[in-house]
């Protein structure tokens, strides 16, 4: 586990280098915009560019002015205390929040140019391209082949299905413990493995980019290891995004680090600073940012 | 690597898959409707044939050969009573079945037997029953062709499925009321009484009332029992006593069965209007039920 | 205050007593037990009554002419005693109503659990609950004033239909056993977790697609046994089949000819005048064992079909 060096840091006091929206009311209760030096471009050329992102769940303001860029082929990791809007801002990124009636999103969020937003846009199309896999793991009440083959079922995708399943087991780092028998139920394995299992369900898709929700949240550690080190070798072919409670995970497995912070549990969740992990951890620029991260609260 | 412009919009293969998913909504949906509809036809039209016939004097008249004058007074009579029989008969016994399932039963093999029999029990065809009912209660016992006969034949064939409602309204009762009064020194059956059979009685009513309103729509095992006959006589007490249980009776839907297939035609009107009789009365017991239900909801 | 070994030994005394009890509860136990057994003592009263007076019937009757004929004719010339023609007119008639039941009971209750907004639903299922509560003499009028007059004459030709006919039973039998089958099934795959919903909508399913593929077969056992609690009811219904399809048994699945089931011919014989001990009486009993034994095979299937549902989910 990283120590954080405790002194010998130097923080820009934000307060004084806000930059305030105009036009829009701002209670005292929210939290400050960040500065602009607190947030980063990173130089790759960017999978996901989000422009003046907010979310809705009916009069509830979760998030807002969320601008980031999400790079291809790297890991980048969400933190923030519970209740800051990374999980609504995670399934921004693939149209789930479609999924809750009073959810309601604003602003641009830019798929490799394309708003996923747009009107006559197809979720179905967004969801091929952007998988996901949930902090729980849910594998189907169904044999592992069918779990791995569903998606690709589904979506009509061509080829030999054999092929296509022992492919995504092998990418999600599973084979060799399941390929005696993958008629065996996907609910008979032990909790990393079903989510090793959700992975390479996911993997079979052939997706661009992968989205996890605090993805070890519910596993032991050795499990959460493994699923660590499969996250560094799918970087070689996908981009992932993954939210994570655990800051210790973040610093590991993450090349570059968002971290928001919201006013009330659930209200007006905030991009504070993003930038390369690294640079957050050692040396961050938003004085909350160090806060968080020296665990003085959170 | 410059990115290439991403089209989003539905493909063609997933444009035919959205296309199916959305015409399916409306195929699940008139399904459903079909349904509703059924009801609506079924209502209407049972409410325009019999409503010439249905007034004060229809529920008040006996059977008569004219069709105007013939009414359903001993059936309406014969059901009360009978129900009445089979609610005294049955509801100590449900209760006391349910509450010795859930709370004091030893948890093995035997008290699985139990819950099967009973699970069985409560889908046994209802003039099975009557056949039951028969031969214990007409032949054996020499209850003749009665009220009494009757009632207690309906209190076997509701009791099933009153202690199987009874045993989910117990058991809704969260364990935490039961422990706390035990913690406190409480008997089992202390806690039970004063804890948790008062939570449950919302729950338990319902069940009650449900299964009234199925027996007073039943009709194949009080056949079996003997109540299809012409009676001009009002069933039951008055004068109080015990041989008024004894009477020879019929019930509602009886009548409704014995218009329905009248070959004259002009019955007709007297069998809906039987039926508008009967369905306001199963109605309302449905009810009393839901609101029981809704008002008590707290879980 | 110390535990001296006399007050122990007190305590001993009060504790004992209170384990057994007042002496009142002692009562109220075998009160309570004496209730259960009495579920128990009718299962053994039908099967003895019915064991007892088919062994009557089985004097005059072989077996080998109950359950190897195929004609069912009690009362005239040449007198026949086969079961399988009146099992051929249950059978008719259950398999006419599952047919028109399963499919659209099934789409109701996706309808409702997949697709329908929660205020519909909440519209809607009390409305299925109605359906639900109606006595089936009910249902056996219309069936006898509508249904044959109004549509199934007109649809298909006066000549074809016949005035009993199975089919007019079939369809309300169907609509007897609708709100079962929607309710039971509706409530199965609401059960299903919210999670596999997701799974599959993130793997870029359609709505239908989460429906059929994850949801329907996650919910599979419950679905199962309400068809099997449905089938039991249909074979145990009376009215509707005996006012509707007819007293003449007939060795058929046509839904437009006439039949008669086992609880038709039941209540024929409790509606007549035939003598007690009688063989044509006796016969009564005999059909309904057979009834009896058929209504027990599905209404256990169901049950551990229901348990099965249960423990997945609950």
């Amino acid at each position: 586990m990283r120590q954080l060096p405790a002194s010998g840091v130097s923080i820009l006091d934000t307060e004084e280098a806000l930059i305030r929206t105009p036009g829009v009311e701002r209670n005292i209760t929210s939290a400050p915009a960040p500065a602009q030096e607190a947030i980063r471009i990173p130089p790759e050329e960017a999978v996901f560019r989000l422009k003046d992102v907010g979310a809705w769940y009916g009069q509830k303001h979760a998030l807002s002015d969320i601008n980031l860029d999400i790079p291809l082929k790297r890991v980048t990791a969400l933190i923030g205390p519970s209740g800051c809007g990374k999980s609504t801002l995670l399934r921004c990124l693939n149209r789930m929040n479609d999924l809750i009636p009073s959810a309601r999103i604003e602003g641009r969020v830019e798929y490799h140019g394309a708003n996923i937003y747009d009107r006559g846009v197809d979720p179905v199309e967004v969801r091929r391209r952007i998988g996901m896999v949930f902090q729980k793991p849910n594998p189907f009440p169904k044999s592992i082949y069918d779990n791995v083959a569903f998606g690709a079922r589904v979506n009509g995708i061509k080829g030999n299905m054999d092929e296509i399943v022992e492919r995504a087991l092998h990418q999600a780092a599973i084979w060799d413990e399941v390929k005696n028998d993958l008629r065996k139920s996907g609910l008979a394995l032990s909790g990393g493995q079903q989510q090793r299992l959700c992975i390479a369900r996911a993997l079979a898709v052939q997706p661009d980019v992968i989205l996890m929700d605090e993805p070890c949240s519910a596993l032991d550690p050795i499990a959460t290891l493994k699923i660590e080190d499969l996250i560094r070798e799918l970087t070689q072919d996908f981009t992932i995004v993954i939210v994570t409670h655990n800051m210790q995970q973040a610093a590991r497995v993450s090349d570059y680090t968002a971290f928001l912070l919201a006013a009330e549990h659930g209200l007006n969740g905030h991009l504070i600073e993003y930038g390369p992990t690294t640079e957050i951890f050692t040396n961050p620029r938003d004085r909350r940012t160090e806060d968080y991260i020296t665990g003085r609260f959170g | 690597m410059a990115s290439q412009p991403i089209i989003l919009r539905a493909s063609d293969a997933v444009a035919r898959r959205q296309l199916v998913s959305r015409l399916s909504r409306y195929l699940f949906l008139g399904s459903t409707l079909i349904g509703v509809c059924v009801l609506v036809v079924l209502a209407y039209d049972t409410i325009a044939t019999g409503a010439s016939r249905f007034s004060f004097d229809f529920i008040t008249n006996y059977p008569s050969r004219f069709s105007e004058k013939a009414g359903v007074r001993p059936g309406v009579l014969g059901t009360l009573w009978v129900l009445a029989v089979t609610v005294v008969a049955s509801i100590p016994v449900a209760i006391g079945t349910a509450i010795w399932i859930e709370e004091f039963a030893p948890r093995n093999r035997f008290i699985t037997i139990v819950k099967i029999n009973l699970a069985n029990l409560a889908g046994v065809p209802s003039i099975i029953y009557g056949i039951l009912g028969l031969a214990i209660f007409v032949r054996f016992y020499d209850m003749k062709q009665s009220i009494l006969a009757g009632g207690l034949t309906l209190a076997l064939m509701i009791i099933p499925m009153t202690v199987i409602a009874a045993q989910e309204a117990i058991r809704q009762v969260p364990p935490s009321l039961r422990d706390g009064a035990l913690a406190l020194g409480a008997t089992r059956w202390q806690s039970v009484r004063h804890n948790v059979l008062p939570n449950a009685i919302p729950g338990i009513m319902t069940g009650i009332i449900l299964a009234v309103s199925r027996a007073a729509g039943e009709t194949a095992a009080l056949i079996m029992i003997g109540g299809f006959t012409f009676i001009r006589f009002d069933p039951g007490p008055p004068p109080v006593n015990f041989d008024a249980l004894l009477d020879s009776f019929t019930v509602l839907p009886i009548q409704i069965y014995g218009y329905t297939i009248d070959s004259r035609r002009e019955f007709q009107a007297n069998a809906s209007a039987g039926i508008i009789v009967l369905m306001i009365g199963v109605m309302t017991l449905n009810l009393i039920a839901a609101v029981i239900r809704e008002r008590f909801r707290r879980y | 205050m110390s535990v001296t070994p006399e007050s122990f030994g007190g305590m001993t005394e009060a504790l004992r007593k209170r384990a057994l009890g007042h002496p009142g509860e002692v009562l109220i136990m075998a009160l309570l037990v004496s209730c259960a057994a009495v579920s128990l003592i009718t299962t053994a009263l039908i099967v003895g009554v019915l064991v007892r007076e088919s062994a009557t019937f089985f004097q005059d009757v072989s077996f080998s002419e109950f359950f190897l004929e195929t004609e069912w004719q009690p009362l005239f010339e040449p007198v026949s005693f086969g079961i399988w023609e009146l099992v051929a007119g249950t059978l008719n008639v259950t398999f006419w109503a599952l047919v028109i039941a399963v499919p659209l009971g099934l789409a109701t209750a996706v309808y409702l659990s997949e697709y329908a907004h929660p205020n519909t639903r909440k519209l809607l299922k009390p409305v299925l609950e109605a359906l639900a509560g109606v006595p089936t003499v009910v249902y056996a009028y219309f069936g006898l004033t509508f249904v044959t007059q109004e549509v199934l004459r007109p649809l298909l030709g006066t000549e074809n239909v016949p005035v009993f006919n199975a089919l007019a039973a079939s369809i309300m039998l169907a609509v007897m056993i609708l709100p079962t089958i929607a309710s039971i099934s509706e409530d199965a795959m609401s059960n299903v977790p919210r999670d596999l919903r997701e799974a599959a909508y993130g793997l870029g399913s359609t709505r239908l697609e989460v429906a059929i593929r994850v949801v329907f077969p996650a919910a599979l056992s419950g679905i199962i046994a309400s068809i099997l609690l449905a089938i039991a009811r249909v074979v145990g219904e009376t009215m509707i089949v005996a006012i509707l399809a007819g007293s003449t048994p007939n060795m058929t699945l046509n839904p437009l000819s006439g039949v008669q089931t086992m609880t038709g011919f039941m209540l024929q014989v409790g509606l007549g005048d035939t003598q007690r001990g009688t063989v044509d009486y006796q016969a009564l009993f005999a059909v309904g064992m057979m009834l009896f034994l058929i209504t027990l095979l599905f209404n256990i299937a169901a049950y551990f079909f229901v348990r099965r549902y249960r423990e997945e989910y609950e």
